[in-house]
């Protein structure tokens, strides 16, 4: 058994220690936050917090996780009580597909925690290893900066 | 249960056409949108006894949003608060059959009928109510649900309203309108956002197991021997499900299937092809392979004297690229099959798995759930075909499929490399007087329909053949979607080269042939205003005729300043236009981009763009489509070729198959949107990827002296042509 922080809870998980954290996420906690998207680290749709700073779970074995606090993006809000960053990708209708943004959300979490006034180059280099395939790059950058601004 | 069953269930009564003289006989004649193939107006609208209001479509949310849409088309009609309206897509238990959700067609067909639909059932609705007042239909008050305070539930008490369609309906006066023409919030977007159960990819069903598939290194390689020794003792391996070359593993756990797949690729031995032409090769490899030739437009005498310019550009082959690979859920329970798809088109799906299965249509259940965007017809029915294989062969249990990224980017099917070839010539008097153009291109729809166009379907031991191609016929065209142009030229002659063969597999890509034909005749366009010493713009103002044209393109041009743009050294700025099919959305856009000489890296300064897509339903909606099709195309112009050797498809993944990121997009994206109220709704969804790669050519063109006509403009491309 591995034992994990995930969104403030303990979570007891019967795994073999080399799965990547993605597939623990979501086979075992049955969380839908983290996607797969390539299995790879190349387009961070799996984009979690470990400790605050941003992830690639689909290549972070969860064995490196016992004692680090792991956020997804159940761990931000609810439909009904939406995170501050959800709500500014809620409020910039930033979204196609959406099976990115997710990955995109917590991303820009990091981003403000470290930096949180960043600017739009500052903002653009930190995105740049998400992928979207819808072409909602501007709106998430708009979506980004409004949380900056916004409590 | 099949829809009738359902109405039945809900205790339908068949509102008797002698109580409705008014709406009584079917006239003649079509019928709007897709109400001329499903007519009954029960079939697209209910109301419940409680009042609750559902309206079904055919067409699938694919992330364009066409689902808010349309709860606004029939929220304004029926005159309620759109949060009443429970919308169900695409199901074959449920919904009409509306084939697929592509070509830009959803609004025209299931936008026009759910109005017309919607339009109508208001009428019954008034007609109930003013029957059971006493007063006339004129005299009622509608509001948000209610007719003189009288609930449409209260009006119905739980009946259907199973009534014909009519050709024409009582439609509300534009200029009333409350919901239409508004931007609404998508009703999506807050459960996408906060990881609710949206997506099929996070489908979980009690008792579900994993598989994933084995598929083969390269097209036509043959299972020579399979090793399944080692992986039946992995941890919670549960099966290997064969049938000659279609090998799946089916686990416990999804990591456990994607390890144990894995460990089977190491003990499977193919026997492989070496007959693709060599990437480089591909463009004289189309022009030479047996093709169908139509003129497909002639007027006036073309080619009667010298041609004053020409042109060759080419298009390699582009992938779909879905962020989420393709997944699938089945379940094959007591001789019946439910599959959870992201398919475009379920109805079509069911007819290809029974196909592939062997089972009757009536015992296969397709219901669509949403995936990841898939810009056209990606490995969505190949994943659901693997799904409906598997779960065959374990009854009882929901089967998950997912596709791996090397799976996705490997057997996708492409948009087809494409060639062209202009020519032209302009009279003393500045206009074109003769125009050319030909272009070669495999076909682009392979879809399911026949289990011959599903991968599964080559895979099998009793493999299916797939259908020889067929062309798209004009209007729309497929590779000739865009070859005639909308400018009125004094000489002209298009021909399309329909070419057979195909060497990679291809099919259906946003735009089609329209990406490829416009980037072509637009680039072109810029040549011949060159030729003539005229402005871009002004060039194309001189040869449109339509109304509508020419005001996207002048309200382009203003919001861009384009009259008032300053050169300066290393930047340019490029102009694009069409009609999208020559009968959908008009874009145009203008763009501004400097080149850095020594890198090859282009930067983009400001894009603007003007839209017309008739009747707007919701504005924000469309101008996101637009937004996000100017980045996409913006992606597929820089940046995006498939790559492949004699035998194999060698982009696998993101480093092989490199797209756009966050620090190569434009600096910025404005859409102006034309409002076209009580018009007919035009198609918008692909109908900026064309514009845009125009402009992005002419831009380069103007920045550097310098034409680029071969896709992509990547940095060692550029830097070449610079002779940097």
């Amino acid at each position: 058994m591995i034992s994990l922080n995930v969104n403030g809870k303990t979570e007891e998980v019967d795994a073999d220690p080399a799965t990547p954290l993605l597939y623990v996420l979501r086979d075992h906690l049955q969380l839908n936050g983290a996607k797969f998207g390539c299995g790879l680290g190349q387009c961070g749709a799996c984009t979690v917090l470990v400790d605050g700073r941003a992830v690639f779970s689909c290549v972070t074995p969860v064995s490196t996780l016992a004692g680090r606090r792991v956020t997804t993006l159940e761990g931000l809000g609810t439909p009904g009580k939406p995170g501050r960053v959800q709500r500014a990708f809620i409020a910039e209708q930033a979204a196609q597909c959406g099976y990115c943004i997710p990955g995109m959300i917590m991303q820009a979490q990091a981003l403000l925690e470290r930096t949180p006034h960043p600017t739009s180059t500052e903002i653009r280099k930190q995105m740049s290893g998400n992928l979207c395939r819808c072409g909602t790059h501007m709106r998430i950058l708009r979506a980004v900066e409004r949380a900056a601004r916004e409590p | 249960m099949n829809r009738r069953g359902f109405i039945a269930r809900g205790g339908a009564l068949v509102v008797s056409f002698s109580l409705l003289p008014r709406l009584a006989a079917a006239q003649a004649g079509k019928l709007p949108g897709s109400l001329n193939n499903e007519p009954m107006l029960d079939a697209w609208i209910r109301v419940g006894a409680d009042g609750r209001i559902t309206v079904f479509t055919g067409k699938a949310e694919l992330g364009q949003g066409i689902k808010t849409a349309l709860i606004q088309v029939a929220a304004e009609e029926l005159v309620v608060e759109p949060a009443r309206i429970e919308l169900v897509t695409a199901d074959t238990a449920r919904t009409p059959d509306e084939q697929y959700t592509a070509g830009s067609q959803s609004m025209q067909e299931s936008g026009t009928a759910i109005m017309n639909a919607a339009a109508q059932t208001r009428a019954l609705l008034a007609d109930l109510a003013a029957k059971r007042l006493g007063v006339p239909v004129e005299r009622l008050t509608i509001r948000d649900g209610a007719m003189n305070g009288i609930s449409y539930g209260e009006l119905v008490a739980g009946q259907s309203l199973h009534v014909r369609a009519q050709a024409k309906s009582p439609l509300r006066d534009p200029m009333t309108r409350t919901v239409m023409g508004k931007p609404l919030p998508r009703v999506d977007i807050p459960a996408k956002l906060t990881g609710q159960t949206i997506y099929v990819q996070d489908l979980r069903l009690p008792g579900m197991v994993h598989a994933r598939m084995l598929l083969p290194p390269s097209y036509g390689a043959r299972l020579r021997a399979l090793d399944t020794a080692a992986t039946a003792k992995m941890p919670g391996v549960l099966k290997v499900v064969r049938d000659g070359g279609f090998v799946a593993l089916v686990a416990e756990r999804e990591f456990q299937a994607i390890s144990a797949v894995r460990a089977l690729a190491q003990g499977a031995q193919w026997d492989e092809r070496a007959n693709l032409p060599e990437s480089k090769e591909i463009y004289q490899k189309i022009r030479t392979l047996p093709s169908q030739n139509t003129v497909i437009h002639e007027n006036g005498k073309s080619g009667a004297g010298p041609a004053m310019l020409e042109a060759e550009y080419r298009r390699p082959y582009q992938m779909h690229g879905s962020i989420g690979p393709s997944c699938a859920l089945a379940l094959y329970r007591d001789e019946a099959l439910t599959v959870w798809t992201h398919s475009q088109g379920v109805y079509p799906l069911r007819g290809a798995l029974a196909e592939l299965t062997g089972m009757p249509r009536d015992r296969i259940h397709c219901i669509h759930m949403e995936g990841a965007g898939c810009y056209g017809h990606n490995a969505a029915d190949d994943a659901a075909a693997d799904a409906a294989l598997v779960a065959r062969a374990l009854p009882g249990r929901p089967v998950r499929v997912q596709w791996m990224r090397e799976d996705e980017h490997g057997w996708e099917p492409y948009g087809p490399a494409m060639l062209s070839k202009a020519r032209g010539r302009v009279d003393a008097s500045g206009k074109v007087e003769d125009f050319q153009y030909e272009v070669w291109s495999n076909t682009h729809s392979t879809r399911p329909g026949p289990a011959g166009y599903l991968a599964p379907g080559w895979h099998v031991e009793k493999p299916f053949t797939p259908p020889p191609p067929r062309a798209i016929p004009q209007p729309a065209g497929g590779g000739d979607r865009n070859a005639i142009p909308l400018y009125k030229f004094a000489n002209a002659r298009v021909v399309h080269h329909f070419v057979t063969e195909m060497p990679l597999r291809v099919s259906a890509l946003r735009g089609l042939g329209a990406y490829m034909n416009i980037f072509s005749i637009e680039s072109f366009m810029d040549e011949l205003a060159a030729a003539a010493r005229a402005d871009p713009v002004e060039f194309r103002l001189r040869h449109l005729e339509d109304p509508r044209a020419q005001a996207v393109v002048r309200t382009a041009a203003e919001r861009f300043g384009w009259a008032t743009w300053k050169k300066s050294p290393g930047r340019g700025r490029g102009f694009g236009f069409a009609r999208y099919k020559n009968l959908a959305a008009y874009t145009a856009v203008a763009c501004e981009l400097e080149v850095d000489r020594d890198s090859g890296r282009l930067r983009i300064g400001r894009v603007v763009a003007a839209n017309d897509s008739g009747d707007i339903v919701n504005p924000d909606g469309i101008a996101n489509q637009i937004e996000g099709g100017i980045v996409q195309s913006t992606s597929w112009t820089l940046h995006e070729a498939v790559g492949f050797d004699h035998s194999h498809i060698t982009s696998r993944d993101w480093g092989g198959y490199p797209i756009l990121r966050f620090p190569d997009l434009p600096q910025s994206v404005e859409v102006h949107l034309v409002n076209r109220p009580g018009q007919p709704f035009l198609g918008t969804g692909e109908a900026a990827q064309g514009p845009t790669a125009a402009a992005l050519a002419n831009a380069f063109a103007d920045a550097t002296g310098t034409r680029l006509r071969e896709l992509p403009f990547t940095a060692a491309r550029v830097r070449q042509a610079l002779g940097a």
